[in-house]
C-alpha cells in the first residue's frame, strides 16, 4: 500500500481489504466455572429473616425447585467479554454501509436519540403510574401522534403495536370489528393484497380468519386495476397494500384502487413500510385510505435491534378511531391523559402503551429535522436510489425488472438472473461475498417471483462516497463471477464462520435450538 | 431546509448541493421532482405539514427533549410499590452495556455469517431460558406476554385441531384482552374461576367447563393476583385425561426458588422477560417467550425464528442458523404459521446476558430475598388496621393483593395520599376485578428494603388514620 519512495498511504483501491473480527468464541456454558458469580445482590435484612425466615420453608412442598437451573457460573468481567466478542462479531448498520438490507430502511439511529431514551427519567418509568406523573412521556407521545396525522393526513394514531406484522394484525382486527359492526364479518372473509406487499400483509389477516386473495403483478410490475376489479366482491372485507411495493415503483392508480374497494364495501389498509421515499411528498389520505401505518424503526430511525423492539404507529380516519385498542392518549388543553372510553374497540394488540422508547426516539428525530426535512429525508433517499440505480445496471449481468427506464422510488428489486445463467453465481453467493468486502447480507427477497433477486435501499443515510464504495465492492465480484466464480460460490473467506451445515436444522432428530438439546443429540 | 438556505443536515450526507448536482449528472436528470415522475399530480401532497420549527443543533434537541422528560416523576425518585406485567427489578449495568452496543443495536436480519454474533446471542439466551425452564425448545422472543399466550393457545389449537380454550379467570385482565383479539373470531375463550379464599384455580369448575372440545387450558404461576398456584399437576392432568394441552404463563425470575411448569406437567409455557435485565420503559420494554419440548408436532407449530447451534465446512466450528425456517410466514405468507415480523431480539440478547451474570446460585438467591421480603410485606401490611390479604393463607411470590374494603378509604384515595408521601401504591384492581372490592396489587422485589417496605407501612397507616370519604 504504501508509494515507493515515499511514505504516503496509497488508497487506489475502492474494495476494503476487510476481515470480520474472528474470536471462535466458544458457547457460554462452555466457559462456565463452578462457584464463579457474575453480579450479587442485597443480604437479606436480619430483621425480615428473624421476623419471616427463609421464605421458603412455608411454600407446599411440591412447588420448590429442588435443584439450582443448570446455568453457566461466570464471573462478571468474563461475561462482558463474552458478549463484547459477540458484538464484534455482529456487523450493526453503524459499521457497514448498510444498502443491502432492502426493504428495511437501514438509516442512520442518531445517539442522542438514544442518550435521551436511556434517561433515568423515562427509563425508571412504570407504566401504571399516576397520569400526574408521567405528563411528560404522554405529551411526547401525543405529539408524536400529531406529527405522524400531519405526515399522513389521517385522524389518530395508536403506537400499541409493537411492530409493522402487529399492526397488520391489529388492522385485520378493526376490519373485522368494521364489519362486525354492520352483521357483515362473516360473509365478507377475503382479504386482497397484493404479491409485493409484505408477507405478513397476507400472514396476519388470516390468523384473524380471513381468506387471503394475492394479486400478483403485470408485466409493469404494478398490480393491475382489472385484477382488483376481478377480485372484489361483496365478499371483500379490505385491501392491504404497499405503494411503493417493494420494487420500488409507484402505483399511480393507487386511488382506483382505494375507490373500487370502498364501493364494495371494503376497508383498505395502507402498510407504509415503504413510506421513506415519500413523507411529505404523497399520503394515505390523497389515496383515500381509511387506515396505515407506519414502521418507527425503519423510516423514523428507531434502532433495528437486531429484530426488534419496533414499532408499527397504526393511523386511521375519523370513521374508525372508535376501533382502536385501548388507552388512546388525549389532551384536555391542561393536561394528558388516557381514554378508555372507546366503544367497539377491538381491546389490547399489546400491555399498555407500546414500545414508548422507540416513539420517544422517533418524536426526537422528527423534531430534529422538521417538515422540510422529512421532505430532504425522502428526496435524498430517492436520488441515492435512483443513483444507484444507474451504477448498478451498468454492471453485466445485472437487471431492473419490470419498469424499464423508468425512476423508482426508495429501493429497487435487482435480478442477477442473468449472471447466474452466465457464471452459475447466485444472489446467495454474491451476498456471501459482498460480506469478504465488509458489506452486511440478507437473502430474503419475498416472495421468490423476481428470479435471483436482490434488494438494495441506500436511503438517506449513507453519503455518495460509501454509495460507490458499495457499487465498487459489487462491481469487484461481478468481475470475480465471470473470471474466477468458485471465489464467490464459497465465500464467505473473511468472516466469522465457514458455510454452515443447514440440512440439520431442518432434520427434528439433528436440529438443536438450546445447548441442552444439542447436548442431548450430540451424544446419540 | 430550514430557514437557512443550504443547510446539511448531519443525517443527510447528500444535502450538500455540489453533490446533489453530481448525482443527478449521473443519473441524467435535470432536478430530484423528475425522480418522482411515477405520482400523479392529484397524489401531490402541496400543502406543508404542520409540524413544529426543527431544532437541528443537537444541543437544542437534546434541551427541548429533556425539558419534557424532566415532567416525570419516575420510580427512581420516588418509592414504587407498582407491578402487575411490568416490574422494578435490579438491572445489572452490563445488560445496558451490551444491548446499547452499536453492533448488536443496529443489526437487524442479516445472516449467520456477518450476524453470527446476533444469531449465537440468541442461541444462548434461548439455551439459558431452556435451563431456567427445563425445557428444550424457547423461541426467539415475541413481542411480549400477551402475543407469548395467545400463539401458545393458537398452537394448542392447531396440534388438538380443537377450537376452544379455558383460560383461568386470574390472568392479567390486560392479557385476556390481547388473547380475545387474537384468538377472535377462531376460538372461543371460556374464563375458568378462581377459588375466592385461596387465588387459586377452582378445580370443580374446571371439570365442570373441561370437554372434548378443549384445545388447552392457560393458567398463570404466580397469578396476576400473586398467589402461586400448588395445583397444577393436577390442572394438567385433567388437561391431558380430555386430549388437551396444559399451557401455562410463568414469571421467569421466580424459578429459581419455584419448580418450572415442565415438571408439572406443562405441554407450552410462556411469560415474559422484561424482569430479566430491562428497565421499564413505560412498559416498552416487554418481550415474550415461549418454550415446549423438543417434538417436532410442538416445533413445527412455532411462528417465530427459532436459531439452533449446527456444524460448519471447518472441524470444531460452531455454526448458527434459522430451524425449519419454511415453517414461517417468511417462507410461505398463506401456509406459514400465523405471521413473524420484527419482534423483540435485542430484549433477548439482554436477557442471556442477565441469565449469565446471575447464574444459578444468584437465581435462586434472588427468588428468596424476593419472597422473604414480599412476605415481610404481607404481613406488616395486614397488621394495619382497615387492610386485609385476601389470599393470605396461600404462597406469593412478589406480588400480593391487599383489600382496603374495611378501611374509610379508598384505594384511588390511599394511593394519592400515597403520592404526596413520594410513594406509588399498588395497582389499583377495584374496577378489573370488582368482586374482589376496593383491592390494590402491590409488588415487592429485591429492591425494596425492609426500610422501604416500612415506610409504605407507615404511610398506609397515616393514610388510613385520617378520616376522610369513601
Amino acid at each position: 500500500m504504501f508509494e515507493k519512495g515515499g511514505t504516503k498511504m496509497s488508497r487506489k483501491n475502492k474494495v476494503r481489504n476487510f476481515h470480520q473480527a474472528k474470536w471462535d468464541e466458544p458457547v457460554i456454558f462452555e466457559l462456565s466455572n463452578k462457584g464463579e458469580r457474575g453480579i450479587l445482590f442485597p443480604e437479606i435484612e436480619k430483621e425480615i429473616e428473624m421476623d419471616i425466615g427463609d421464605g421458603i420453608s412455608n411454600l407446599p412442598k411440591n412447588m420448590v425447585r429442588k435443584q439450582p437451573p443448570n446455568l453457566p457460573e461466570l464471573s462478571q468481567m468474563q461475561v462482558l467479554k463474552h458478549y463484547l466478542r459477540l458484538s464484534q462479531q455482529t456487523l450493526g448498520a453503524d459499521l457497514n454501509v448498510d444498502i443491502g438490507q432492502g426493504t428495511c430502511t437501514m438509516k442512520y439511529s442518531p445517539k442522542i436519540n438514544e442518550k435521551l431514551a436511556t434517561s433515568s427519567k423515562f427509563t425508571e418509568l412504570h407504566p401504571s403510574q399516576d397520569e400526574t406523573t408521567v405528563q411528560g412521556i404522554l405529551e411526547i407521545i401525543y405529539k408524536l401522534d400529531l406529527f405522524l396525522r400531519e405526515i399522513s393526513g389521517l385522524d389518530k394514531f395508536t403506537f400499541q403495536p409493537s411492530g409493522g406484522s402487529q399492526a397488520i394484525f391489529a388492522i385485520a382486527s378493526i376490519v373485522h370489528a368494521h364489519h362486525e359492526a354492520s352483521g357483515e364479518s362473516e360473509k365478507r372473509d377475503e382479504i386482497i393484497t397484493t404479491m409485493f406487499s409484505h408477507p405478513s400483509d397476507a400472514a396476519a389477516p388470516i390468523v384473524k380468519g380471513y381468506k387471503i386473495i394475492n394479486i400478483y403483478p403485470n408485466e409493469d410490475g404494478l398490480p393491475a386495476v382489472e385484477a382488483l376489479e376481478k377480485a372484489v366482491s361483496n365478499r371483500t372485507a379490505g385491501l392491504l397494500i404497499t405503494n411503493p411495493e417493494d420494487t420500488g415503483i409507484f402505483n399511480p392508480k393507487i386511488r382506483e384502487f382505494t375507490r373500487i374497494v370502498h364501493e364494495v364495501g371494503g376497508v383498505c389498509g395502507y402498510d407504509q413500510a415503504n413510506a421513506n421515499g415519500i413523507l411529505g411528498i404523497t399520503r394515505a389520505k390523497e389515496a383515500g385510505f381509511d387506515l396505515c401505518f407506519f414502521n418507527l424503526h425503519k423510516t423514523f430511525s428507531s434502532p433495528h435491534g437486531c429484530g426488534g423492539p419496533a414499532a408499527g404507529a397504526l393511523g386511521v380516519t375519523e370513521e374508525f378511531i372508535k376501533y382502536l385498542p385501548t388507552p388512546l392518549v388525549e389532551f384536555d388543553e391542561s393536561k394528558y391523559f388516557f381514554n378508555y372510553d372507546v366503544p367497539r374497540s377491538i381491546g389490547k394488540v399489546r400491555a399498555f402503551y407500546g414500545v414508548v422508547p422507540a416513539i420517544l426516539k422517533a418524536y426526537s428525530w422528527i423534531m430534529s429535522l422538521g417538515s422540510k426535512g422529512l421532505r430532504e429525508v425522502s428526496e435524498v433517499a430517492v436520488l441515492n436510489n435512483n443513483y444507484l440505480l444507474k451504477k448498478v445496471l451498468e454492471l453485466r449481468g445485472a437487471s431492473a425488472p419490470y419498469a424499464e427506464g423508468r425512476h423508482r422510488i426508495e429501493q429497487v428489486r435487482y435480478s442477477w438472473d442473468e449472471l447466474y445463467k452466465e457464471t452459475g453465481v447466485t444472489t446467495e453467493d454474491i451476498t456471501c461475498r459482498m460480506v469478504d468486502f465488509g458489506f452486511h447480507m440478507w437473502s430474503s427477497h419475498h416472495p421468490f417471483i423476481v428470479p435471483q433477486p436482490f434488494t438494495l435501499e441506500p436511503t438517506e443515510s449513507y453519503s455518495k462516497a460509501e454509495i460507490d464504495e458499495y457499487i465498487a465492492g459489487l462491481k469487484k465480484v461481478v468481475e470475480e463471477a465471470y473470471e474466477n466464480p468458485e471465489i464467490v460460490k464459497t465465500a464467505p473467506h473473511r468472516s466469522v464462520v465457514h458455510k454452515i451445515d443447514v440440512d440439520s436444522l431442518d432434520d427434528p432428530t439433528r436440529w438443536a435450538i438450546t445447548w441442552r438439546a444439542y447436548l442431548k443429540k450430540s451424544k446419540k | 431546509m430550514n430557514k437557512k438556505r443550504n443547510l446539511v443536515h448531519p443525517y443527510i450526507p447528500n444535502s450538500v448541493p455540489e453533490i446533489k448536482k453530481q448525482m443527478l449528472e449521473e443519473i441524467g436528470v435535470k432536478d430530484i421532482d423528475t425522480l418522482y415522475e411515477d405520482i400523479p399530480e392529484d397524489l401531490r401532497f402541496t400543502g406543508e405539514m404542520n409540524l413544529p420549527d426543527p431544532l437541528p443543533s443537537e444541543y437544542a434537541l437534546e434541551r427541548h427533549v429533556s425539558k419534557l422528560l424532566a415532567k416525570n416523576q419516575t420510580c427512581q425518585e420516588n418509592l414504587s410499590f407498582l407491578g402487575g406485567d411490568c416490574w422494578q427489578h435490579y438491572v445489572p449495568a452490563i445488560c445496558d452495556e451490551i444491548n446499547q452496543r452499536a453492533e448488536f443495536l443496529t443489526a437487524y436480519a442479516g445472516e449467520p455469517y456477518e450476524d453470527h454474533g446476533r444469531f449465537q446471542t440468541l442461541f444462548e439466551y434461548a439455551s439459558m431460558m431452556g435451563e431456567l425452564l427445563d425445557m428444550d425448545v424457547v423461541n426467539v422472543p415475541t413481542y411480549d406476554w400477551g402475543q407469548a399466550a395467545s400463539t401458545s393457545i393458537r398452537m394448542a389449537a392447531r396440534i388438538t385441531k380443537r377450537t376452544e380454550v379455558l383460560v383461568a379467570e386470574s390472568i392479567s385482565p390486560d392479557r385476556l384482552l390481547i388473547i380475545r383479539n387474537y384468538c377472535k373470531p377462531i376460538i372461543k375463550i371460556e374464563l375458568v374461576k378462581y377459588d375466592k379464599k385461596t387465588g387459586k384455580l377452582d378445580i370443580d369448575d374446571l371439570k365442570a367447563k373441561i370437554s372434548s372440545n378443549t384445545a388447552g387450558i392457560y393458567f398463570e404461576n404466580p397469578s396476576y393476583l400473586g398467589c402461586i398456584e400448588d395445583q397444577g399437576k393436577i390442572i394438567s392432568d385433567i388437561a391431558h385425561t380430555h386430549g388437551a394441552l396444559s399451557l401455562i404463563g410463568v414469571d421467569p425470575i421466580s424459578l429459581g426458588i419455584l419448580i418450572p411448569p415442565s415438571n408439572y406437567g406443562a405441554d407450552i409455557v410462556c411469560g415474559d422477560i422484561q424482569g430479566l435485565g430491562m428497565h421499564m420503559q413505560y412498559g416498552g420494554s416487554l418481550a415474550g417467550f415461549i418454550a415446549t419440548r423438543d417434538e417436532e408436532r410442538f416445533v413445527m407449530e412455532y411462528p417465530s425464528r427459532l436459531f439452533g447451534i449446527t456444524t460448519t465446512a471447518v472441524e470444531g466450528e460452531h455454526g448458527f442458523g434459522d430451524v425449519t425456517y419454511d415453517r414461517t410466514s417468511f417462507h410461505d405468507r398463506i401456509e406459514g404459521k400465523e405471521f413473524i415480523g420484527t419482534a423483540t431480539a435485542l430484549w433477548g440478547i439482554t436477557a442471556g446476558v442477565y441469565l449469565a451474570l446471575v447464574g444459578p446460585q444468584g437465581i435462586q438467591e434472588l427468588g428468596k430475598l424476593i419472597m422473604q421480603k414480599s412476605q415481610y410485606a404481607m404481613k406488616k401490611l395486614s397488621e394495619i388496621e382497615g387492610v386485609s390479604i385476601p389470599f393470605f393463607a396461600s404462597s406469593h411470590f412478589k406480588e400480593f393483593v391487599v383489600d382496603f374494603s374495611t378501611s374509610s378509604k379508598m384505594v384511588k384515595e390511599v394511593n394519592k395520599a400515597l403520592l404526596e408521601e413520594g410513594i406509588f401504591g399498588g395497582k389499583d384492581i377495584s374496577k378489573e376485578f370488582p368482586e374482589l372490592g376496593n383491592c390494590a396489587v402491590y409488588c415487592i422485589t429485591e429492591i425494596h428494603t425492609k426500610e422501604d417496605i416500612d415506610r409504605l407501612v407507615h404511610a398506609v397507616d397515616e393514610c388510613l388514620k385520617k378520616e376522610g370519604p369513601k
